[in-house]
């Protein structure tokens, strides 16, 4: 397998020989279709599956996607893999990697919500009635950013309120994704996911909102892995999405941006 | 001549570079933590929950497998009729499915919105979610290998030993139980085996259809990935263990299979 990052090297060398002047001018503002093809590997949370796509659409490098809990990601980075770009579904991920010098420092670009995410049909209506014994609950494990979230909602909860709605739990999942399938098939009546995985189900789930006491600060971080084949077009798809045009896809997607300063 | 010795060498740097890569992975989950971390965290919550999980569904889809599985692939194995290649295919179809395909397929027909998601939940029926559902996940896709050896093993019985016990009287069931079977246990324990290891490894299929929840729905290589953002210890513990089952069942079917007893000489 160690073929295509060596294909994509030598590639890029004769890209970085060949048409220095062209590049620097073209990956400004992601112009410049005609460019020859670059590529990095992104490894990224699950909930940004399709916000990324359609940003991969818009620049003009190739990316290769990873999409996975962001735990396992950090994992497998641990274990030595050697992605161009990690995107975390929180701060703390990014943050232990770069303390732990497997990442540069990490950039806060992108903040979400979590939801009560149920089927459009569904009749439940606050996170009140997920105490109700026949509800279905789907959640994230306690290390994928977005159950961890969840178990920070839940904890704020009355202890009796909250041991109701985790006695309703009838599977953890490893990523908001196969989350999401349950839930479009009928197999779980609920879940916390973030808003922009209802927004990114086409219609069959809805959000219910969450008192803001109970809201959670979900903010999203990115950096380039240390040992990066390709950092400079990994800086550059970070800098893309901080402002440019993955800033706007991820607005677009439901995400909302970091706040300021 | 040395062409015929160039042509050995490479034959043997080809069974090298198989052994290497096939095994080095493995001796990779024992070496990269000391034995007794690795019992260790065997100990932590869960862990033998999940395990114990893993052998009593696997062992219970076993059993259906056997059950329905041996007469389907004697019928298979022993009768010409129409549609019988249709009816092999359509057997050997889940053994190249890809795991998340299995899972998707199984909760398009069996899930609460499937073509009979409606009957089961009339019927009282939930499978997702359930201990149930995994073990449904798990004769899915393990079935085909045990029939395909199954079906195998019985066609090699010589015809006329199954046409001698009918002329003594024993009539078909009798046939079917007291030669058939006897005579291919060694394929059907060589099936039982590949059945059974790859409902151990089974992971794709029981994550989507049943889902993920200790002590229900979460089997050992589920625990696995769930410990892997954390604890890769545990997760190379549950592993080692893993491996050391599926090599002991390998290994005890193939002596059981080799000796004299079991008919040794068709599994060689």
């Amino acid at each position: 397998m160690r073929t295509i990052p060596l294909l994509a090297t030598i590639a890029l060398t004769l890209v970085a020989c060949g048409g220095e002047e062209e590049s620097a001018s073209g990956s400004e503002a992601g112009g410049a279709p005609s460019e020859p093809a670059e590529e990095i590997t992104v490894s990224a949370a699950a909930s940004l599956t399709t916000a990324f796509e359609a940003y991969d659409e818009r620049t003009p490098v190739t990316e290769r996607f990873s999409f996975a809990g962001s735990d396992a990601l950090a994992a497998q980075i641990r274990q030595g893999a050697t992605p161009d770009v990690y995107a975390a579904a929180n701060t703390e991920l990014p943050q232990a990697l770069f303390e732990e010098g497997e990442v540069g420092e990490p950039t806060v670009f992108v903040t979400n919500t979590l939801v009560i995410a149920v089927p459009t049909d569904s009749q439940i209506a606050s996170i009140d009635d997920l105490t109700e014994s026949d509800v279905d609950l789907v959640i994230g494990t306690e290390d994928v950013p977005f159950g961890s979230y969840t178990r920070t909602v839940l904890d704020r909860l009355p202890a009796g309120e909250r041991d109701a709605i985790l006695a309703n739990v009838r599977s953890e999942e490893p990523d908001v994704n196969s989350t999401v399938g349950k839930l479009t098939q009928g197999a779980g009546d609920a879940s916390f996911t973030y808003s922009s995985d209802v927004a990114a189900a086409s219609g069959r789930l809805r959000d219910i909102e969450l008192p803001a006491e109970l809201q959670p600060d979900v903010a999203y971080a990115v950096a380039v892995v240390e040992g990066a084949e390709n950092p400079k077009a990994a800086q550059a798809f970070i800098d893309g999405l901080v402002s440019g045009a993955g800033a706007q896809v991820l607005q677009e997607a439901g995400f909302r941006p970091p706040p300021a300063g | 001549m040395s062409g015929s010795r160039g042509f050995r060498a490479l034959l043997v740097a080809a069974l090298g570079a198989v052994l290497v890569f096939l095994t080095v992975p493995i001796v990779g989950v024992f070496v990269n933590v000391p034995p007794g971390e690795l019992l260790a965290s065997l100990a932590q919550e869960g862990a033998l929950e999940a395990l114990l999980l893993s052998l009593q569904t696997t062992a219970l889809a076993l059993v259906i497998i056997l059950v329905v599985g041996t007469p389907a692939a004697y019928l298979l194995a022993t009768r010409s009729f129409r549609g019988r290649s249709v009816a092999v295919t359509l057997v050997e179809l889940p053994l190249v499915l890809p795991p998340a395909v299995a899972g998707i397929a199984l909760l398009a027909a069996l899930g609460p919105e499937g073509i009979l998601g409606g009957l089961l939940i009339d019927a009282g029926v939930q499978l997702v979610f359930q201990t149930a559902g995994v073990v449904v996940a798990l004769v899915f896709v393990a079935s085909p290998f045990y029939i395909r050896q199954a079906q195998a093993a019985f066609a090699s019985i010589d015809p006329t030993l199954l046409a001698a016990s009918r002329t003594l009287g024993a009539g078909e069931g009798r046939t079917f139980l007291a030669v058939a079977i006897p005579t291919a246990r060694a394929g059907l324990l060589s099936g039982m085996a590949l059945a059974w290891g790859r409902a151990l490894g089974e992971f794709g299929a029981t994550l989507i259809f049943a889902g993920s929840f200790q002590g229900i729905t979460q089997t050992a290589p589920l625990a696995i990935l769930a410990r892997f953002g954390i604890d890769f210890t545990g997760a190379l513990a549950l592993s080692a263990v893993l491996v050391a089952l599926s090599a002991t069942i390998l290994l005890s079917v193939k002596l059981l299979a080799g000796s004299p007893a079991f008919g040794g000489v068709a599994a060689r």
